[in-house]
């Protein structure tokens, strides 16, 4: 690992102020910085910063950017509130290292891209311009939609993609003392001819808090997420769904999905094939043929069409039947 | 550096990139916990710090300052095994045991988050949920055994679980 600076910050201020790479958790920069895919050359742990509480706020919550995985999943007013929010963290990593990721290094965790993490591969998200060997290369993890001919690589996250259904909202402190509150719909970026940028986040800036609106009364929730091995994998399709019905007729449509493209995927034209029908299967079949009519596969992948087409049909089953 | 390690203060001053893994192993010499992988993908190194277990490999050593840091060897000794530690011998859940002290951190860890209702992806009920064998294996799931003794080591936490 190549070496560098180590400061501990006592305060957001403190932490803006210093200059260098954040590092929370750590369980993906370190991973990351073992390969020399990152190369950070001052650290500024944010690890202590009294960012770590859940408190409600505007009828939501606000969720600090410390709260670690664990907590976050198992809090009662979480369960109660969105357990699409818990289930989709519990659905990720493991026990250990949800203990130690937090709430915005989640956000931030980068692709699980073969080419990305292998330093002797062309890779233009790691270094910009070198070209992209997951074209043409093995691509079964790969996005099918969204993608350019720059990258085709997935968010991996499942939490963030949760929090997209939710309308989430990212607030942030910026170098200048600045504030801004960023919806979860404006954060992530497309790789376009910039996959080496993420987020709209500047250098420097700092994710404090999490903002979680409240829901339409009587919604149901979902996460489902369909991977290689019953647990401790990364989805190759996931979806994440918030439902209301009444009288027979959906009201309320929020459905966002992981392992698709390079950031947790929501589409509006998947809710207007749903707001305002039945639940039934042609309603279903509808919002699937809105999801994927700009899919693409590149090989490997091809399989995630017709697997996210089958997921989020049998998501609108669960979301809409008889409770079990 | 100062830290709290199996319930007594030490001191060391480890490269700024050691691991807490490497903290341990070699500037501490407590070589109980194991490098499977290094990348946060074996359990092997899994340890409890302030009470919860997490990955030694994927944290490093200058974060953990004034921390309390419990290891195998801090759990129990040859003659004085810890309750996880007797019921997996009781139950052989291991054959090489390589991965044995990450496999025991990691469920006394566990049964620590059970006892404190945490659910889990199986959980039916996320309020209250029951630790059946499916539950054991899916909250254990972060901790792999080449020797696939996972069988003996269910009934091992089962059986500290349920005394
Ligand atoms: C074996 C393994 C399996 C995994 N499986 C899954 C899975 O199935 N699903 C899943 O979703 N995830 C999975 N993960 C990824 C895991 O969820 C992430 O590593 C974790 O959430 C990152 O959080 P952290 O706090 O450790 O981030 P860090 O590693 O500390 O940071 C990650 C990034 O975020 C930046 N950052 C952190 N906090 C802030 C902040 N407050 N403001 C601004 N920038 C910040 C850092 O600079 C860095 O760039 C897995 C990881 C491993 C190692
Ligand atoms: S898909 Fe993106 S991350 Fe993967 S090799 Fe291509 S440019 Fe790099
Ligand atoms: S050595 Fe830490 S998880 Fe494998
Ligand atoms: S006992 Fe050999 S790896 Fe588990």
């Amino acid at each position: 690992m190549k070496t560098f600076n180590y400061e501990r910050v006592a305060s957001p201020e403190a932490a803006v102020a210093a200059g260098g790479r954040f590092i929370a958790g750590g369980t993906n920069l370190l991973d990351l910085m073992k390969l020399g895919v990152e190369t950070p050359e001052r650290l500024v742990d944010i690890s202590r910063l009294d960012l770590n509480t859940i408190e409600e706020k505007d009828g939501g919550f606000l969720v600090g950017a410390l709260v670690p995985n664990s907590d976050l999943a198992a809090d009662p007013r979480v369960i109660a509130n969105y357990p699409v929010l818990s289930r989709a963290l519990l659905a990720g990593a493991s026990g250990q290292l949800r203990n130690k990721a937090t709430t915005g290094g989640n956000l931030l965790q980068r692709t699980r891209c073969y080419f990305f993490y292998d330093t002797h591969a062309a890779c233009n998200k790691r270094v910009p311009g070198s070209g992209c060997d997951a074209l043409g290369g093995f691509n079964r993890i790969h996005a099918i939609l969204g993608a350019s001919e720059q990258c085709i690589a997935t968010h991996p996250g499942d939490m963030p993609v949760a929090m997209r259904a939710l309308d989430a909202a990212v607030v942030t402190l910026r170098p200048d003392g600045d504030r801004r509150r960023i919806p979860l719909a404006d954060f992530y970026r497309l790789p376009g001819d910039t996959p080496h940028i993420e987020t709209v986040l500047e250098s420097g800036e700092l994710i404090t808090h999490i903002a979680l609106p409240a829901l339409p009364p009587g919604a149901r929730q979902l996460y489902r997420k369909v991977r290689d091995r019953a647990s401790y994998a990364f989805a190759l399709v996931s979806v994440a769904g918030v439902i209301a019905v009444e009288n027979g007729t959906i009201t309320h449509a929020a459905l966002a999905f992981g392992g698709l493209a390079h950031q947790p995927w929501r589409d509006p034209a998947v809710e207007a094939a749903l707001i305002g029908q039945p639940p039934i299967e042609a309603a279903f079949d509808a919002a699937a043929t809105a999801l994927l009519k700009d899919a693409r596969g590149h090989g490997d992948n091809d399989f995630k069409i017709p697997l996210a087409r089958r997921v989020l049909i049998a998501a609108l089953r669960d979301l809409t039947g008889e409770p079990a | 550096m100062r830290f709290t390690i199996n319930g007594s203060k030490r001191e060391a001053d480890p490269d700024i990139r050691a691991s807490l893994l490497d903290l341990l192993r070699e500037e501490f010499r407590l070589t109980g916990t194991k490098k499977g992988c290094d990348h946060g993908q074996c359990g092997a190194c899994t340890v409890l710090v302030n009470g919860r277990r997490i990955n030694a490999c994927l944290t490093l050593a200058v974060m953990h300052q004034e921390d309390d840091i419990v290891t195998i060897e801090g759990l129990g000794s040859a003659d004085n095994l810890h309750p996880m530690q007797a019921a997996f011998v009781r139950h052989d859940g291991y054959q090489c045991g390589y991965c044995t002290p990450g496999q025991i951190c990691s469920a006394v860890g566990m049964l620590d988050e059970v006892a404190k209702g945490w659910p889990s992806h199986v959980s039916d009920d996320l309020s209250s949920p029951v630790l059946d064998e499916a539950e054991i294996s899916e909250r254990m799931s972060g901790n792999l055994c080449r020797c696939s003794a996972y069988p003996t080591i269910v009934d091992a936490i089962r059986e500290v679980h349920d005394a």
